[in-house]
């Protein structure tokens, strides 16, 4: 992990592994408080997937990749869109129209309230992580690799 | 209802063959036709069922001004099935044609997504959806273009991505600008308020529109992208772009805004005209003297799409009729042609006119249907090809303007002058060629022999008894243009 | 007034990029600004004075709000604009391997 011919220097590398989790916190927070505040899935998913990517800077790409399974986080972007689309789908099959809010929408300026509005944030939320992480990571990874498509 | 799922059905299968489908082709395969057969047969049941109707379906039961409409009415069901016909005969092509080029499953996840925007134009409602839906296709298509992986397909497709992006840009103005001028998005609701608007503002927006969507239709003065894109991009995916996307994001948006919302002005009527009729023959010229295949066809996709914009800039009933007949049937032919010319291009390894000799041995399938689809483009009688533009050029003299019915036969001519070219060396050529280097399988002849017997039968569409039930419900969709936002908004 | 001048202006400086600038990098920065141009003629509209945010607020009587339509709608915009760019850079980063070279008047293999 501390190797020091990959990435930045022992202090980036020090305080990565400090801030990352409170850069994560901050984004579950924002998805978490989507319906009440301002910011939601995509400035949430944004900053999920801006944690990721500092790791990538801090410690380098082919560190990264030894300990994070990047099939497992292209299947989890797949997956969130695909369930998004199910809500979407459910609420054909229960309320009647395409993405109708079929929950009970519950007192405003709760956390628990909105109906599907939440869950639908979640599901942005990380599949918004997902996918901007893995077009940097792609991208940092086109020049290896001559000739694959992205 | 089955309206949303004609977004959501190829999103879903794009989403999970991005999912399941791994290291296998086998379920990208399997699950991109069925979703395209599920199109395809859902569209033709819902034009079937349909009956001239316009229906509503709003998105989570949200009320008109506020959510977002998806609309129902006789020219979205016709788009709907000329882009299942062509996208499903495209898959059934694929199949042999991208094993051939050694790739695997990302190829359907992207043609999924780019029918998933295609669809998502054709019955959205709403302004802004509209752009976002071509964006969902404009993306997958640069990709698509680019799948090759060769250096003249990234070039090509880096230009097509320049010039995508710059047409997005300009739509984006002209939405925030009507946004602005009417504080709604809502297709119908800012055609209701448009007689009450500052005419200086909708000649700008116009001229905004025009510009952005003239990009996208590849109309004459912006056509420079089109060639490279097209001839550079997979054979099942030029048949796609210059069969039924330029359509989509060029024509069909250009209708819904100027003949629906904006009440098809006077002058852009004759600006409509002018760009068609200048597309009819510089295009035609440019495809006489090219030697690739491929961007022959290119070239005349950009005089074909001339006649479509002459057909609407008559603005009389049987212009329109002509124009969208037209564009029915050139996704046919076109699509076929390209199709051909794929399949050459697999079998010879050159899209070159002058290395190509008699065909007619070794690919029996490939050169007949060819013949059909070249006879069909230049308007030879008993194809689709020539009553569509008979029926144009009949409404040009009808409408009292000869100079643009001499330059529609002008332009015909020209065309087949092109089509002559390939046939007489593509296909008829001296040397007579015994080997191939692939073998053209079952499913690309059986989408070759579906599209070209569709040549012959698509005319049987104007047979009395079957154009009142298919073809003039679409035209009185856009020769009142007022009813699409009374019919909408329910008064 | 000022304010949709100056908009203007930037989304003039993009378009002077895209047509005078021969540097691949380049030509996707000036689309990237003509976008943002874009994104700030939405939000610029959808300004109205001494009105307050456009959120419901636990014990707080809103009184005028800006308008809240174009700032979602600048968001789904910025959204595109991401995917173009990635999109633009990916080829962008092909073509020079193929070609190797930024210059765009180089890069011309089709023609006609």
């Amino acid at each position: 992990m501390n190797d020091p011919k990959n990435g930045m220097t022992l202090i980036v590398k020090t305080v990565t592994r400090v801030t990352v989790w409170l850069i994560v916190l901050y984004g579950i927070y924002l998805i978490l408080h989507g319906h009440l505040t301002p910011g939601g899935g995509f400035g949430g998913g944004v900053i999920l997937a801006l944690a990721f990517l500092n790791i990538m800077l801090a410690y380098g790409r082919d560190a990264t990749q030894k300990w994070l399974n990047i099939k497992f986080l292209e299947d989890i972007e797949a997956v969130s869109a695909t369930l998004f689309l199910f809500m979407g789908i459910l609420g054909i099959a229960l309320g009647g129209r395409f993405l109708m809010n079929f929950l009970p929408k519950g007192t405003p300026h709760a956390l628990f309230s909105a109906g599907t509005i939440p869950i639908l944030n979640i599901l942005i939320g990380i599949k918004v992580a997902m996918s901007l992480f893995l077009v940097v990571w792609v991208l940092a990874g086109l020049h290896e690799e001559e000739g694959g498509k992205k | 209802m089955i309206l949303p799922y004609f977004i959501a059905i190829p999103l879903l299968s794009a989403f999970l063959i991005s999912l399941i489908a791994g290291k296998k082709d086998y379920w990208a395969i399997l699950l991109s036709t069925v979703a395209g057969a599920s199109l395809l047969i859902l569209s033709i049941y819902s034009m079937i069922v349909q009956n001239g109707e316009t229906l509503v379906y709003e998105m989570g039961f949200w009320k008109v001004p506020i959510g977002i409409v998806l609309v129902q009415d006789a020219l979205t069901c016709l788009m709907l099935v000329l882009v299942s016909l062509i996208s499903f005969t495209s898959l059934l092509y694929s199949v042999q044609y991208i094993q051939h080029m050694d790739r695997n499953w990302k190829y359907y996840a992207l043609f999924m997504l780019l029918v998933t925007g295609m669809n998502g134009v054709i019955i959205t409602g709403d302004l802004f959806n509209l752009f976002v839906f071509m964006e969902i296709a404009l993306l997958s298509a640069f990709a698509l273009v680019a799948y090759g992986g060769k250096a003249e397909e990234y070039e090509a497709a880096f230009k097509y991505a320049v010039m995508g992006a710059l047409s997005s840009i300009l739509v984006l103005v002209g939405i925030a600008i009507l946004y602005s001028a009417t504080s709604t998005l809502t297709m119908a609701k800012i055609a209701e308020k448009v007689p009450s608007l500052d005419p200086k503002l909708l000649f700008w927006v116009g001229g905004i529109f025009l510009a952005g969507l003239g990009l996208k239709a590849a109309i004459m003065p912006f056509h420079a992208w089109l060639p490279d894109a097209h001839s550079s991009a997979p054979a099942p995916i030029s048949a796609m772009l210059s069969g039924v996307l330029i359509k989509v994001l060029g024509i069909y948006a250009m209708i819904r805004l100027y003949f629906n919302v904006f009440g098809a002005p006077e002058l852009y009527m004759n600006i409509f005209l002018v760009l068609g009729a200048i597309s009819i023959i510089l295009g035609g010229l440019l495809s006489v003297v090219q030697w690739d295949m491929k961007r022959l066809l290119a070239y005349s996709s950009v005089s074909q799409i001339g006649y479509i914009l002459v057909g609407l800039g008559i603005g009389t009933e049987l212009g329109i009729l002509g124009a969208i007949f037209h564009l029915f049937s050139h996704a046919i032919f076109k699509s076929l042609l390209f199709y051909n010319a794929g399949a050459v291009e697999m079998a010879l390894g050159t899209r070159d006119l002058r290395k190509m000799g008699f065909l007619g041995k070794v690919m029996p399938v490939t050169s007949a249907t060819s013949l059909v689809g070249g006879l069909a483009i230049s308007g030879i009688p008993p194809f689709n090809g020539f009553i569509s533009k008979l029926i144009i050029i009949i409404a040009l003299i009808k409408a009292d303007a000869p100079v643009y019915a001499i330059l529609a036969i002008i332009g015909s001519i020209l065309t087949l002058g092109a089509i002559m070219k390939m046939q007489r060396y593509g296909f008829r050529g001296e040397t007579e060629i015994t080997k191939i280097t692939e073998k053209i399988g079952w499913r690309m002849q059986s989408a070759m022999i579906l599209l070209a017997v569709l040549c012959l039968l698509s005319g049987l569409l104007l047979l009395p008894g079957i154009r009142e039930a298919a073809l003039d419900p679409v035209v009185a969709v856009l020769a009142d243009p007022g009813q699409y936002m009374q019919l909408v908004l329910g008064r | 007034m000022i304010l949709y001048l100056m908009c203007f202006a930037l989304f003039l400086v993009g378009v002077y990029g895209l047509l005078t600038k021969r540097d691949l990098i380049k030509l996707i920065l000036s689309i990237a600004v003509m976008g943002y141009a874009v994104n700030l003629f939405l939000i610029l509209f959808a300004y109205k004075k001494d009105a307050g945010i456009p959120i419901l607020l636990e014990g707080v009587v809103q009184g005028s709000m800006v308008d809240p339509l174009p700032q979602a709608l600048v968001l789904t915009s910025i959204v595109i604009e991401l995917g173009t760019t990635a999109l633009l850079v990916a080829l962008a980063i092909r073509l020079v391997q193929k070609y190797k070279t930024f210059d765009i008047t180089k890069i011309r293999r089709l023609f006609g």
